[in-house]
Formats: C-alpha cells, structure tokens, sequence
C-alpha cells in the first residue's frame, strides 16, 4: 500500500541524502552557524561547569511542576525567537520586493526570498507562534502556578506531566531540525488542501509540519487531562469551587476545550497522513476526495484553540489588575460565568474561518451570529476589569503595564473581529492583511498577558524579581511597535493587500509596508531590552521572601518565596476567597506551621524524556520514511511504557526535621538547589 | 460554604495530615477525560465517514451495501460483547481477591477478542485482495480508516490484558495493578461501545 514517491529511497536512509542539506542557501547556512555557536557555547558551559549532572538529575528526570514549568517557557521563549525571526523575514522581504524594478539578491527575483523559501518561512511562522510558542508558555505558566494556587504539593500525575513537556520538546526539535536538514511545508500553518497532498507537495515539508504538530498536541492532550484532574481533584481543603482563583478557573476551562479540540486535530493530521503514506483519498482532488472535510475539521480545533491560548490570557488579567488595585477582582462570580460562556461558544463558531467558502445564508448566519455573541462574556470580563480598576489604589508596575496593554489590545482586536463577524465583511477582506492584522491583535494581547505573567510570577519561582527599569523600556518599545507595525497593516487591509505576497505589486503599498518594516526594528530594540533585563535582573539578584508585591490575594503567595519544591510545608486550610488577602485583612498573613509532618514526594524519573527523545526519532524516521527507524522507535516507546509499568519506585518520604531546616534556610529547598540522593519508600513502609 | 468570614476561634490556618487524594480516583477521573479525548478521535471519523459515504466520494467504486457483511459483522458483534462479558466477569472475581478468576476472565477475553480480529482481518484483507483497498476512493479511504482504528484499539488492549496477566502474579492487586484493570475494563467497554457504533452505522444502516 505504499504509495510512490519522487526522488530516491533507500531501505537505510530513507529519503535522506547529501542533497536534503541546504548547505547552498547562505541564510541557511549562517542561522546554522549561529545556531552551532551558540549549542557549542550551552554544551561547553555545561561541561565546563561540571553540570551535566545536575542537570539530568534536577531537570531533565524531574517531575516537579514548578521545573517543568519552567522548562516549558524556555522552549516557548526559544520558539518565539525564531517565529519572531520568520516575522522579520516576512516584513523585510514585503519591504524589499516592491515592483517590478526591486532588485533581488540572494537568488530571488525581487527581494532576498524566492517564493518557495517565503512560503516555507510564513507557514513555520504561524505554526511555531501558536503551538510552539504561545501554548507551551501558557502550558508551562498554568503548570508552575495552578498547583500553588489551589494548594496542591504537585499535579495529579506527575510523571505524566514530565512526558507532556518532553513530547512538546520533541515536536519542536523537528520544526527547528526543519531548518537544517530538508525544508518545511509551504502550505500556510492551516495546510490547505489538496496542496498538501503528495502530488503538490512532493517534499518533507509537510510531513515535518504534520508529525511535529502531531507529537506535540499529544502532549497538549495529555496535560490538559492532568491539569483537570489537578483542579478537580486536589484543592487544598476549604478551596471550594467558589473560592478558586480566577486563572485556575481559565485554566480549567481552557483545558477542557484543548481535551476536546486537539483530538480534532489529531483526526484530521492523521487522515492527511494516510492520504500521503498509504494514497488514501480523504482531502485528494478527484477520487472522492472532500476538501472542505478538511478544512472543517481544522478549523473545528483551529477555532477553540484560538480561545485555548486566550482565556489563560484573560485568567493572568484577573489576579494582576486586583493585586495591582488593591481591590477583589469586580464581579468574580460572572468573571468564571463568562469564562465558560466563551468556552461553551467556541465549539460553534469556526465556520467564521471561511465565510467565502460555498456555505449557504443559512449557515454563514448561523455562525456570524454565534461569533458575535462572543463579544457579550468578553465584554462583561472588559467592564469586569475597568469596575477593578475604578477607584483601586493602583501601581503601575510592569506586570500592571502589560495588563492595560492587553486590554488595549482586546478592545482593538474585539471589535475588528466583531466586523469579521459579518459575512458580508469578508467578501471584502477575506485573506487580506486586514485578517492578519486582527489576530495579531488578539495573540500580542495573549503575548501581553505572558510577559505580564512572567514579570509577576517570576520572584515566586526564582526569589528575585525581574529588572523594573529594562522591564519598562521592553514594554515601551514592544507595544508602539506593536502600534507602528499592526495599524499600518489595518490600513493595508483596507487598500486590499492580500496576504503571503512574496511580491509586492502596488508601489503605492510602499510607505505603509515601510513603516511596518520600522515597526519590526522597534521590536528587535524591544528584545534587546528583553535580553538586558534578564541579564541585569540575573546580575543584581536583589532577594526578595514571602509577597514581593505587597498586595497579592491568592493562596499561591502564602508559601515561601522562593517557593520551596515540596510548595506547602503543611497544607493550608482555606477560609475566603482571596485567601492571602483575608489573612491579610486579619492580622494572620505572617502565621507560619509549628510542626511538621513526613511529606510524600515523587521520584524522579528519566522514562519520559527517554519517550521524548523516541516520539522524535519516530517522527524524523516517519518524514523521511525511515522505516525501520520509525518502527524501532514505536517498538521502543511501547517497550518503555511497559517497562515503566513494572516500576515499584513507591517515592520517599521527606522528613519533618528535613523540612523544617529547609524553612529556615530556603535557598536548601529552591528550584536551583541540588537535592541529596533519597531512598525511596519500600512496599512495607507505604502501608 | 460561605465565601468568606471573619476568623473565629475554630478557625484553621493549616491542616496538617490531610490526607490529600485517593490515587485511584484521581487515576479514574484522569482516565475517563482520556475516553472523551478519544471518543472526539472517534466522532471526528464518523464525520469524516459521514461526508464521504456518497456515492460522488465513491468514484465509481463500490459503496456499503456492496461491501460489508452483516452476519460476519453480527459474529464480530456476539465476540467483542462476549469479551467485555469475560472481562466484568474477571472484574468480579477481584472484589474477592482471586487471582485466578481475574486471569481466567481476561485470558477468555483475550480469546474472544482474537476471534474478532479474525473476522475483520478477514475481511478487510478480502476487501484489499478484491482491489477495494482505501486507495480506491474516498468512501473506502473512510470506511477502513474507521474499521481499522477501532481494531487498532483492539489490538493496544490485548497488549495491556497481557501486561496484566504477567503482573497479577508478579505484583499482586498492588494499588497500581487495580487500579490498570478498573481503567482496563473501562477502556474494553468503551471500544465494545465504538464497535457497536460502528456496526450499527456503518454495516447496518450501510445495508441498505
């Protein structure tokens, strides 16, 4: 049943050869090398430091939320580089390749990008921002603070969380290994068909996109199942549903909707999968194939993992505008209500992608009206945030900053998406940048509520907090590039600029593309800015204990700062909502336990990094039909479950005078500390 | 459970030996959230069949009434019931401790499950043989997919049953053994249920 394919195969390599290597393109070549510089350098300072070790023992096997949290922003934060630098590229060659006499360079007719190149680098762009770089942050900041939030010592299933992040890792490591070894998919990050089915896209690119997207939304899967179970299951006592923190509500219905929705996906990736591998014809032109089956099926997932990655968003605006305030969040029990309406709403809403594509009135009106009563639950949580807003005591910190800047950013991206809505709209503007400008509205508010997140948690994980002056000078030039380079697009929308142009045919487009070119230089200021604060923040390491911001509400404030890794000493008792504040109010904040218990803690484990690295060699093995690669890795990743099933590590117990010199002296028990060798419980012990 | 009170003098700040959770709730809830991710894989296949069972997504090639078989169907019915029947029966025999009963009870499901996988081998090899394997046309691309993948689950839970059967004597009803054969028999039931689903839809309503 294997289909046939162009080029040469062998048994061996596959599809692999010499040739796959791009060692002609010198902007290939030259990310390349950075890319060696900087491995060799990482490599080099582990090794020089001696600490491979440490990072095997305290990282990479762990299965602490707070590590793999961590983990899962640095991955996130890597992504978002090289999706920013396939941005940069887009604007400059748009820049560049302007009429008919724009010179061309590096092999291209006008601009520095031939068209087949531009395609690859603006399909990588949409892929990497939204599941490589907006969910794994999400993910790994719902990792680190919901379990702190409800009072929990970890997630219901630790070592399963530690696989969520290594098969994450394992998707991205083939979207980066793209780059460097065959190319990407030039089919846009939705994959239109039938262009990529085997007869238009011949090459690996699609089936780097595919199987890369595929392993990761297992992972997503797989921790929105643990993250459920988390908030179901383990609040502390007295944490009753109504007494939950706002974003532990947002990351609970957000994670109901990725449960649902990446399955979706996964259906229709593996359905253009058999299409590709076994010449089935589900998307195929001709023989039965159905193109539109495709397209609903990924935008039945594409739609509510727009609201996956923006309710978290929302969740991080309603515990930073209170703190900030010094006020309870305005109309908490709508907050939650409104939530799950936007959740609930999700689900009818995606035929909006496609307005232009053969539906009928009837159906178009059902759906415009549906996406229009998405703006009713966001416009409660807006006035929800202004009533927080409204006579608080406010502090305009950087976290703060970021926040307003979101809502700014809501309200531009709300209420163009309000006009999207209109069917009649998008005979007009479908596919034009005015679309791009719109959803970039909507991710940068997301992308505004991670730096928020990042600058507000970061001294709850690390004990110091992020460099105020840096952090304000990143904001500043992050959000008027954001203004210079998305309302000139808005404005390009409107003169009918469609998108993925690698050549720009309107001179008259030129000022306006110029001026977005700017933008994007602004940004590159912006990460500098980025880049100086963590250095600086690294360098001063002005300590800070208990709630480095003087006004935080909720449980996840109480503990230590740094947090220790066992999170609670003893697990608290809730009795209010905003339970820090309600201690706060009463005198109460600076009570600490008198006694301490054994507390029982997971081993760690190196199996799910071991599955990580497997799901990788399988997906490499299936884009460059490696059979016997592909097959040995599944073999071995079953093996490796069975194995791990076999385990009789029971955990160990740490031990109250243990924990109690770990209290008095936090830098023994923080996320950089190394922990001792510990035996684990034996059969006996346990019962 | 008021939102918030004053403190009184009842009032706790902490609660030490609290107990946290019971694991094996935690693994069942965790579990069935892992069913509904699966029965959306599921019910994205049956939309898939659904758009494609027409005679334009056929392409002139055959369509259900001209391929499947009802009474091997019904056979495959009676197997895949059977099994799940094995099984529970397996599960009653753990409320009283008896391994034996446990390991008789997944070793008939296990045999039943094969005979299952006879029939459809049997027929979906026919189907290839005949030239009307999923690189026909769109309906039989479907129709294979959806067969096929619920074999798959068929195959992935005989392979756990023998992971059971090994640990039952080697582990005992060890918290984590019990807790695999409650999820083993709520995994079994839901591919029986898919099975039906399947029968009902495809070969049943495809009969006619």
């Amino acid at each position: 049943m294997q289909v046939a394919i162009q080029g040469p195969w062998s048994p061996l390599f596959g599809r692999l050869t010499l040739d796959s290597i791009p060692y002609t393109n010198p902007i290939l070549v030259g990310t390349f090398a950075v890319v060696a510089v900087i491995g060799l350098a990482v490599v080099g300072a582990v090794l020089y430091y001696n600490k491979l070790g440490y990072l095997w023992r305290e990282w990479i096997t762990s299965v602490d939320h707070k590590k793999i949290g961590v983990m899962y922003i640095i991955i996130g934060l890597v992504m978002l580089l090289r999706g920013f630098a396939d941005g940069l590229m887009i604007r400059t060659q748009q820049a560049m390749a302007i009429g008919p006499n724009s010179p061309g360079v590096l092999g291209a007719q006008h601009g520095f990008l031939p068209p087949f190149h531009f395609d690859q680098v603006y399909s990588a762009h949409g892929t990497i921002m939204i599941l490589f770089a907006a969910t794994p942050i999400l993910t790994g900041l719902t990792n680190v603070v919901v379990p702190l939030q409800i009072g929990a010592r970890d997630m219901a299933f630790p070592y399963m969380n530690a696989l969520s992040l290594w098969l994450t890792t394992a998707g991205a490591i083939l979207v980066m290994l793209s780059l460097f070894v065959g190319d990407f998919s030039a089919a846009g990050w939705v994959g239109l068909v039938p262009l990529t089915e085997l007869p238009f896209s011949p090459g690996v690119g699609v089936d780097y996109w595919m199987w890369a997207i595929q392993i990761s939304s297992i992972g997503t899967t797989l921790n929105a199942i643990n993250m459920i179970v988390t908030i179901i299951k383990m609040r502390a006592p007295g944490m009753s549903w109504f007494r939950m923190p706002v974003f532990t509500w947002t990351t609970l219905s957000t994670n109901i909707i990725g449960l649902t929705a990446f399955p979706v996906l996964g259906v229709a990736l593996a359905l253009l999968g058999a299409d590709r591998y076994f010449g089935s014809h589900f998307f195929t032109a001709g023989n039965g194939g159905n193109l539109m089956l495709y397209t609903n099926l990924f935008w039945i997932w594409g739609h509510p993992e727009v609201y996956f990655l923006v309710l978290p968003a929302f969740g991080i605006f309603s515990e930073i505008i209170p703190t900030f305030s010094e006020k309870p969040l305005f109309g908490y029990t709508t907050m939650v209500a409104a939530t799950f309406a936007i959740a609930g709403i999700s689900w009818a809403v995606w035929l909006h992608h496609f307005f232009t594509m053969a539906a009928g009135p009837d159906v178009n009106g059902f759906f415009s009206v549906a996406t229009m009563l998405v703006g009713i639950p966001t416009g409660v949580k807006v006035f929800n945030w202004m009533f927080t807003l409204y006579r608080g005591r406010l502090t305009f910190t950087t976290p703060m900053l970021w926040c307003l800047a979101g809502l700014f950013l809501l309200l531009l991206g709300g209420l163009t998406g309000m006009m999207l809505a209109i069917p009649a709209v998008n005979y007009s503007v479908h596919d034009s940048v005015f679309v791009i400008a719109h959803f970039h509205c909507m991710v940068l508010l997301i992308g505004a509520a991670m730096f928020a997140a990042v600058a507000y948690w970061f001294p709850k994980v690390f004990g110091f907090k992020l460099d105020e002056r840096n952090g304000l000078m990143f904001f500043w030039t992050f959000v008027l590039a954001t203004g210079i380079v998305f309302i000139a697009m808005f404005a390009l929308g409107f003169e009918g600029q469609t998108r993925r142009l690698a050549y720009i045919f309107d001179p008259s487009w030129k000022a306006m593309l110029w001026t977005e070119e700017a933008g994007m230089m602004l940004y590159l200021v912006s990460i500098g800015y980025f880049v100086r604060m963590l250095y600086v923040s690294l360098r001063d390491r002005v300590p800070v204990a208990g709630d480095p911001w003087g006004s935080a509400r909720t449980l996840e404030w109480l503990t230590h700062t740094p947090v220790p890794f066992y999170n609670f000493a003893v697990t608290p008792q809730v009795n209010a909502r905003d339970e820090l504040a309600w201690r706060r109010d009463h005198g109460l904040d600076k009570v600490q336990p008198e006694a301490f218990e054994p507390i029982h803690m997971p081993s760690n484990t190196g199996i799910p990094f071991i599955i990580g690295m497997l799901a990788f060699t399988f997906g490499f093995g299936l884009i460059w039909r490696i059979w016997w690669l592909a097959g040995f890795s599944l073999l071995a990743i079953i093996l490796a479950v069975i194995i791990r099933s076999f385990d009789k590590n029971l955990g160990y117990e740490l031990q109250p005078e243990e924990i109690a010199d770990m209290e008095r002296n936090l830098s023994l028990a923080g996320i950089v500390a190394e922990q001792p060798a510990r035996t684990p419980l034996t059969e006996a012990e346990a019962h | 459970m008021a939102i918030q009170a004053p403190p009184g003098a009842g009032t706790r700040l902490f609660h030490p030996h609290f107990e946290g959770h019971d694991q094996i709730s935690a693994r069942t809830l965790g579990f069935w959230l892992y069913m509904l991710s699966d029965a959306l894989i599921f019910t994205g296949l049956f939309v898939a069949y659904a758009v494609l069972n027409n005679p334009m997504a056929a392409a002139a090639g055959p369509i259900a009434p001209q391929i499947v078989n009802q009474v091997e169907g019904l056979w495959q019915t009676y197997a895949v019931l059977g099994s799940v029947a094995a099984y529970s029966l397996g599960t009653v025999a753990l409320k009283s401790g008896n391994k034996g009963g446990v390991m008789l009870g997944i070793v008939l499901s296990i045999l039943l499950a094969l005979v299952f996988l006879y029939f459809e081998a049997h027929d979906l090899l026919g189907l290839l043989a005949a030239g009307n394997g999923p690189s026909r046309s769109g309906y039989l691309s479907a129709f294979f997919v959806l067969v096929a993948t619920h074999g798959l689950h068929m195959v992935f839970g005989i392979l756990w049953m023998l992971v059971m059967l090994v640990q039952i004597p080697t582990l005992g009803f060890s918290a984590n053994v019990v807790a695999r054969l409650i999820n083993l028999r709520m995994f079994w039931q839901f591919q029986a249920t898919i099975w039906v689903l399947v029968y009902v839809y495809v070969y049943m309503i495809g009969a006619f």
